[in-house]
Formats: C-alpha cells, structure tokens, sequence
C-alpha cells in the first residue's frame, strides 16, 4: 500500500552547502518503511507537476528522514522549507531491501554509497545484525558518515583525497581488505558498473538499487524502466518499473 | 438543491459521471487504487493495448516541463493476451465504465486486438490513431483523414462494442479529422492526445528523452486542447469526450461547455493521485451551487 499524507515539517536542516536534512512525521508511511523504498515529494508549485524521489534515509517511530541534494528548482525548493510547513508526500513506494533475507542468508555486508546514494545505506545499516562494512564515496565534502550505527565500520572515499582513500570506493574496498558476503550499493552509474564487475569476478551476491526519470512515481506510466536480463514478469517485455518493481534489484537480474 | 444528475451517455453506455481517466496515465487502475475509488469513475481507460507486447523506447522516456510534461514511453504494453487475463479480472471487480485503448502498426493489427475483445466484458473501444511517439503506427493513421477513416471502417467491422476514436492535435485541421471518422462510422471521438515536442539539455548538449522528441501534456496543453475540443464538438454530431490539461473540477467544467459530454484527467494524476476524486465531486458541487439538475444541461452551451 502506497499512502498519501499530508506531512508537516520537523526540521529541515543544512548538512553540507548543497545537501539537506529533512524530518516529518507520518501517520502511515513510517510503520510500512523498508530501507531502499522512497518517497514521492510534491512541489507547493503547480507548475512543477511531478513529484521528486527521494529515498528513504532513516525512520525512527512516526518520523520520515530524507537527505537529499539540491540541483534542480524542485529540491531548491524543498531546501527551503522550514518546520510547520505542509508538503504532500506519497509513500513507502518500490520494493525495498530484504533485511530478513540479508540476515538470514549472509555472514558479512558491505553497503556502497555514492553521493547521493549515500542516504538508503543509513537505514540499511541500522537494520542488518551481520558484520556490515559501510563504503561511502564523496567528491569532497563529508556527510552522514557519522550517522551509522556502532556496530558498522564506516570506509571513506573522497576523489581529491581530503579524507580516507584517495579515489572512490572500490579503492576503499580494495584498501580495506574486506571480502563481503553480499553487496548492496546505490550511487551513480560508474560505479554500480565498477561493484558489478567486481562482484562478478569474485561471485558475491549484489543489489543495486537504481535511479531513473520519474512520471507518476506509483507504477502506472512505464516512464522509470531499467532493462532485464529476462522477461518481466508485469511488463512481459525485457524490462522493469524502477518505482515499484525495484528500485532494488539483483544486479544479474538487469542490465545496466 | 440536492440529487444533481452527473450521469451521460454515450454510444448507448451510460457512465455514472462524466469523468474517465487519460489513456497510458493510469495504468489498467491497479497503481491507482490505493488513492482512488475506481467504482466512483465514470469510466475507466486503459493503457493503449496491442496484438503483442511491445517494449517502448529507451529512457530517458519522461522529463518535466512548465506546467506539463514530454513522454516518449513508446506504447510498452504486455499484449492483449496477458491484458485478457489480468487486466480485464481486475477491472471487472469495480463498477464502473471499461474504455480499453487500442494501439497497432497495421490496420490487421487493430483489428486483431479488437476481435480479441469482443467477448470480454469491456463496454468501449478507444483507438489510438493518435501517439506521436510510435514511428510506425498510431500517428500515421492519425495525420491523415483518409487513413483515419480506414481504420475507424475496419475497427467498426470487426467490433461488437462502441468505437471512440481517438484524435491527434499534430493536425491542420481538427474538425476535418473528427468528420472524416464520423463519416466511416466512429461512435464517438475522444481528443487531445499529446503535441509533439522536444527538450534539450544545454549541458549535455544532447536531447533529454531518448526519444528526442516526446508528446507534451499536461496544463500547459489545456488552452489549445479546449480550442480543439469546441471546433470538433462543433463539427460532428457523435459524443466528444475532451481531455488535455485537465487538473480541476472547474477545468472539467470547461471541456463539458465548450461540448464534451465527459472528460478525462491524464497528466494531472502524476501531481495528485487522487486528483479524480476532486473532480467528481467539484463538478457536483458546482452544479449544486448554480441550481443545475443535470449536467447534461451544460454541455455544448458555448
Ligand atoms: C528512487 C530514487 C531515489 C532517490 N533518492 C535520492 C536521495 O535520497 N537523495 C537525493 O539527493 N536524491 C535522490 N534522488 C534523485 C532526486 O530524485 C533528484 O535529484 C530530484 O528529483 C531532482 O529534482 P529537481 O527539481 O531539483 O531537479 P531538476 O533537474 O530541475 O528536475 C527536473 C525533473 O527531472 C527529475 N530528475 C532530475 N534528476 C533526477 C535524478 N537523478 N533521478 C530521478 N529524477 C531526476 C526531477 O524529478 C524532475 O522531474 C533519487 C532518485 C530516485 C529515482
Ligand atoms: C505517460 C503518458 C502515457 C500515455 N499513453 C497513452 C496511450 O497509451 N494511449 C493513448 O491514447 N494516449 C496516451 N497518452 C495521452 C493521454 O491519454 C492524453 O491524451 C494526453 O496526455 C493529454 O491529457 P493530459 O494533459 O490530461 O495528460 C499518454 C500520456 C502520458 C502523459
Ligand atoms: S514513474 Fe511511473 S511507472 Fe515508475
């Protein structure tokens, strides 16, 4: 069940100089949420007609975390809000990770986050009780690296080399040692190609969790498909809606 | 005043109100029935439909532009068979109006979706001679009065149900269209589908859809689309169902003056999912307030 709520904003706050925090309760969304599944969140604007994903970060109780970075005129927009304010919002949509799965099935995780791909792994984490190494890749400026659990060792990754690995997270795995179980990862296509490779080689069982343009965000316009090695099983094509039929899938399962 | 009369007919099916949803903007309703109450549409349209699956175009398939929006989805749709069995069960547990929209390459390939159909427990056709993102079909048949007239000729033949036939606006002359589909049978005819259009992004320098160029919609289509609406209603006697920009009761309320006898809302429930809802009960409401007991009774009056 996909929910529409009217949310009211807890706070909305900077992280970095274009990465915001934003917090708002809800009556249904937050008892459903999975990590992996995302929010649709509507502008205030008419003229800006489609709702912006944004994947779920953290949810604690009732309370919907979303961190997200500016680049357009609608998350320009969403920067600006400030607590009272009202927003429209759908939600939880896609399928999300399986966590039981996760912890049922592996000894060992390692989460990859790039930039903005980074705000799923934080729930992710909190919710995995098998050894999890977090990798997190940055251009240069650090965020939510310090918002992970205990339990979970925290590599870095920054292109100019400011902090951690110089390079990006496969440097950091490759520094790190680490050999994990399985993977999860959701950043930009560069990389997912790099983890695939990787995990190829090596067989380790990975997921993905994909980005495309969205319409109707809820499944119904066919504007968000990946492609698939095999017949969907909705579409009965080569392909699938990332909105509802991911946006996590099994990296042998589509091609990027 | 209460007991407004929201009920129309057309072809002889009677819709409890005049609003559908748009054709490819509400999937066969399963997406949208955690907003919205299907048994409270008029009718329901379904996503266009072929012979086969089709696997539409690449993506970028959607971007979003000034009050509206371009989509190259390229017709993806799983073929009339698997529609037969999971679509059509699914619809048939709400009362309401089934519109399944009918797409192809050939005039064969209309016919064969529509021979499909007979049997099944939908109550219209709409034959999409229209999608501007489709190079082999649709568009071609739907620029040209004479093809038009051909498909409308074959689909009549074949079918057992009503056939509404659905309108470009990539066209010079909207009327000449909606007469020449009249003439070769059409029950009722149903407009605007989307106007091509295209953006770039400067940065990339390259077309944002993959596609390069998309059908624009949305409100910033609803000027044009309710110009379109009034010359066609004016130019045929058979029903006009009037869609293009409609986001309100009071938008709805404009296509029904300027001569549709029922409407549908398309791009508007991207932005509100239950954006339908609204509309059925801002239409009562208007009649109620200005002492209108049928909605029939505004229909055409410009
Ligand atoms: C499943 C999913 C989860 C996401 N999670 C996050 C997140 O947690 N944090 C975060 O910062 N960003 C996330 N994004 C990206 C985010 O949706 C876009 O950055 C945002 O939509 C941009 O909107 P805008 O109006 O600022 O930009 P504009 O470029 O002005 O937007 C124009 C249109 O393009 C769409 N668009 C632009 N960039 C993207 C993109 N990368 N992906 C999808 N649609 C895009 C917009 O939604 C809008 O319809 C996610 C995207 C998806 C698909
Ligand atoms: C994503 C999308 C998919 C569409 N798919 C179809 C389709 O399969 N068949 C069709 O006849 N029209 C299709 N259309 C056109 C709509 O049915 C409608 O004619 C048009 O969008 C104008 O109405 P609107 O502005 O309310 O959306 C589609 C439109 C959109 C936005
Ligand atoms: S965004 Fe419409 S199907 Fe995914």
């Amino acid at each position: 069940m996909i929910y529409r709520e009217k949310i009211t904003v807890t706070s909305n706050e900077r992280l970095t100089d274009d990465i915001f925090d934003l917090k708002f309760n809800t009556k249904n969304i937050a008892k459903d949420a999975k990590p992996g599944q995302f929010i649709n969140v509507y502008s205030a604007d008419a003229s800006r007609l489609l709702p912006r994903p944004i994947s779920i970060c953290e949810v604690t109780g009732d309370e919907i975390r979303l961190v997200y970075r500016t680049v357009g005129e609608g998350t320009r927009e969403f920067s600006r809000l400030q607590k009272g304010d009202e927003r429209f919002v759908t939600g939880p949509v896609g399928n999300g990770y399986d966590t039981d799965f996760l912890n049922g099935n592996f000894k060992s995780a390692a989460l990859f986050g790039g930039g903005a791909g980074i705000p799923p792994m934080v729930e992710l984490s909190k919710r995995l009780d098998i050894k999890t190494d977090v990798f997190l890749g940055y251009r240069d400026v650090l965020f939510l690296n310090n918002d992970f659990p205990e339990n979970v060792t925290v590599h870095i990754a920054t292109e100019d080399g400011s902090t951690g690995t110089k390079g990006n997270v496969m440097d950091a795995l490759r520094e790190s040692g680490v050999t994990p179980d399985v993977i999860c990862a959701c950043g930009p296509m560069p990389m997912l190609k790099a983890i695939k490779a990787y995990s190829e080689e090596d067989v380790i069982k990975t997921y993905f969790s994909l980005e495309e343009r969205m319409a109707c965000g809820v499944g119904a316009c066919l504007g968000c498909v990946c492609k698939t090695k095999e017949t969907d099983e909705h579409s009965k094509v080569d392909n699938a809606r990332i909105c509802v039929d991911g946006p996590v899938f099994d990296a042998e399962e589509v091609i990027l | 005043m209460s007991g407004v009369d929201l009920s129309v007919e057309i072809a002889g099916v009677k819709w409890k109100n005049p609003v559908t949803v748009a054709s490819g903007t509400f999937g066969s309703g399963m997406e949208f029935a955690d907003f919205a109450d299907l048994n409270r549409l008029g009718a329901v349209t379904t996503k266009g439909v072929a012979s086969k699956p089709w696997k539409g175009n690449d993506t970028i398939r959607v971007v979003e532009t000034a009050s509206g929006m371009l989509n190259a989805i390229g017709l993806q749709n799983p073929g009339i068979e698997t529609f037969i069995e999971r679509d059509i069960p699914f619809l048939n547990k709400y009362d309401t109006v089934k519109i399944v929209n009918v797409v192809g390459k050939t005039v064969e390939e209309y016919v064969d979706v529509v021979r499909a159909l007979n049997g099944q427990p939908v109550d219209m056709l709409e034959i999409n001679i229209s999608c501007p993102n489709v190079k082999e079909g649709g568009i071609a048949f739907g620029q040209d009065p004479k093809a038009a007239a051909e498909v409308t000729k074959a689909v009549k033949e074949a079918s057992e149900k009503p056939v509404i036939m659905k309108l470009s606006p990539n066209v010079t002359s909207i009327a000449d269209m909606a007469k020449a589909v009249e003439e070769a049978g059409a029950d009722a005819v149903s407009l605007i589908n989307t106007l091509t259009g295209m953006k770039i992004d400067i940065n990339r320098r390259a077309f944002v859809l993959a596609n390069k160029t998309g059908g624009l919609s949305g409100p910033a289509i609803k000027p044009v689309a309710l110009r379109m609406v009034y010359e066609a209603a004016h130019a045929v006697n058979i029903p006009v169902i009037g869609m293009g920009g409609i986001a309100s009761a009071s938008d709805a309320i404009e296509f029904i003056m300027a001569g549709a006898t029922a409407v549908s809302v398309g791009t508007a429930n991207f932005n509100n999912p239950e954006v339908t809802m609204e509309i059925v009960d801002g239409i009562r409401d208007y009649l109620e307030k200005n002492e209108i007991r049928s909605v029939k009774d505004i229909i055409g009056i410009l």
